[in-house]
């Protein structure tokens, strides 16, 4: 972790997700704090149905809490028009689900160059910083393939060059080893947690151990509330509050 | 921990003494499970009066070497063989700490398990920072982390299952004898593959 920016590049505060009314309301989240900064990543782990995806969620924009706050780059999502919100979820978020992370049609070059064609950069800039991030990522190699022609490791890695391409530091991923086998999906956290140490700022939602203790931190979510928290092995966090 | 079988397989590649013996025991395993040089002595003496290995000269510093012999070779070659007995549980105080939690009266079980999968991840966390620090040359290192990092993992997925079986047990009626049933399942399906 780098001491210039140590603002978090997501931060959470009392963010309350009810599903329905009155009787039949379900409370999905009752009031999570959390924070990611710049260099971390962090783990959510929790059995099914305590509120691991919808936190991953609201934190991308792609679901709006009951109540609370979320804040991306210093941005509160709740304030914002249906408008800027599809733009910070376009252009300060990148995303990495269990599959289906890319375009079948596109190879793996024209996937991760997409982010940067909305951004608004030529085709030909787009595809250079796709080249770019893929040797950088050493997955250059799978530049020319389609994702039928590609493990389910190499997509997924594809898909985490993708999510960081351009301008994004968040990077939220929900189960992104869900069907690797062992060393398939260790490949895919070792990448992930490559990006975090280059300073991105990670949110993974997982239920295997093996993979969460990839994160600098890992927080236990039970019935809608963080339950536990690991802590940072440094503690530089509490460090830093105390300092600011 | 047999250092017998230890120190045995170390000889097997050339003559050594005790304290080569005790660096390159510990090199192989990452000093996770570290000897104290008294131990491998000890060690060694018995060996030599169980005929499995003889004194091999000094070299002149004063360093008593020790080399295999052929009765040594086989009882190697038997312990390679031979898988680990698995037939005597070691005592497990975790597996044991939550059987009794369930019945002891005012303890709750849930805070147990919580504060325990804490701890164990933050092992976990250890193991995996150190697996990301060690290169693939060091393949014996590894695969003593990935042993450590299974079985920590194994823990969790246990604490998961007990945490289920319980919110199960207090959730349907008579909750008394539902959760020993609970204690009783939890106890016996405790960790094939604990330490």
């Amino acid at each position: 972790m780098t001491a210039p920016d140590l603002h978090p590049i997501l931060r959470m505060v009392n963010v309350h997700r009810t599903h329905g009314r009155g009787d039949t309301a379900v409370h999905a989240l009752r009031g999570i704090s959390v924070h990611v900064l710049p260099g971390e990543l962090v783990a959510v782990m929790g059995p099914s149905g305590s509120g691991k995806s919808t936190l991953l969620t609201i934190a991308g924009g792609l679901d709006a809490a009951t109540s609370g706050d979320t804040f991306v780059e210093g941005v509160p999502l709740e304030s914002l028009s249906r408008r800027e919100l599809a733009k910070v979820r376009r252009r300060s978020v990148g995303y990495v689900f269990q599959d289906l992370n890319l375009i079948p049609a596109l190879t793996a070059a024209e996937n991760v160059a997409l982010p940067r064609e909305l951004d608004g950069v030529s085709a030909r800039q787009a595809r250079r910083d796709a080249l770019a991030a893929l040797v950088e990522l050493g997955l250059d190699d799978l530049a020319d393939r389609f994702p039928d022609d590609m493990s389910g490791g190499q997509q997924q890695r594809v898909a985490i060059a993708r999510a960081l391409i351009g301008p994004r530091r968040l990077v939220l991923a929900d189960e992104p080893t869900g069907a690797l086998d062992s060393e398939t999906g260790e490949a895919v956290l070792r990448l992930l947690r490559a990006r975090c140490d280059a300073g991105a700022a990670g949110m993974l939602v997982t239920h295997e151990a093996r993979h969460a203790a990839w994160a600098d931190r890992v927080v236990f979510l039970r019935d809608g509330l963080i339950v536990d928290d690991t802590g940072s092995a440094a503690e530089a966090e509490s460090l830093l509050e105390g300092a600011r | 921990m047999t250092i017998r079988h230890g120190l045995l397989a170390l000889l097997v590649e050339q003559p050594r003494y005790g304290y080569q013996l005790r660096i390159e025991f510990e090199s192989r395993t990452g000093a996770t499970w570290p000897l104290n040089v008294g131990q491998v002595y000890t060690t060694l003496a018995r060996l030599e009066r169980d005929g499995l290995v003889e004194p091999h000269g000094d070299d002149g510093e004063g360093h008593a070497y020790y080399a295999i012999t052929s009765a040594g070779r086989a009882e190697v070659a038997r312990w390679f063989a031979e898988p680990v007995a698995r037939s005597a549980p070691p005592r497990d105080e975790l597996a044991i700490k939550l059987a009794l939690a369930i019945t002891a009266p005012g303890v709750e079980v849930l805070r147990i398990t919580q504060a325990q999968r804490t701890q164990t991840l933050r092992a976990l966390q250890d193991y995996t920072r150190l697996k990301a620090k060690a290169t693939e040359a060091d393949l014996a290192w590894l695969l003593v982390l990935d042993s450590l990092i299974y079985q920590a993992e194994a823990e969790i997925r246990w604490l998961d299952h007990c945490e289920a079986r319980l919110v199960r047990a207090e959730a349907e009626v008579g909750k008394g004898e539902t959760a020993e049933v609970g204690a009783a399942t939890a106890a016996t399906t405790s960790r094939g593959a604990g330490s």
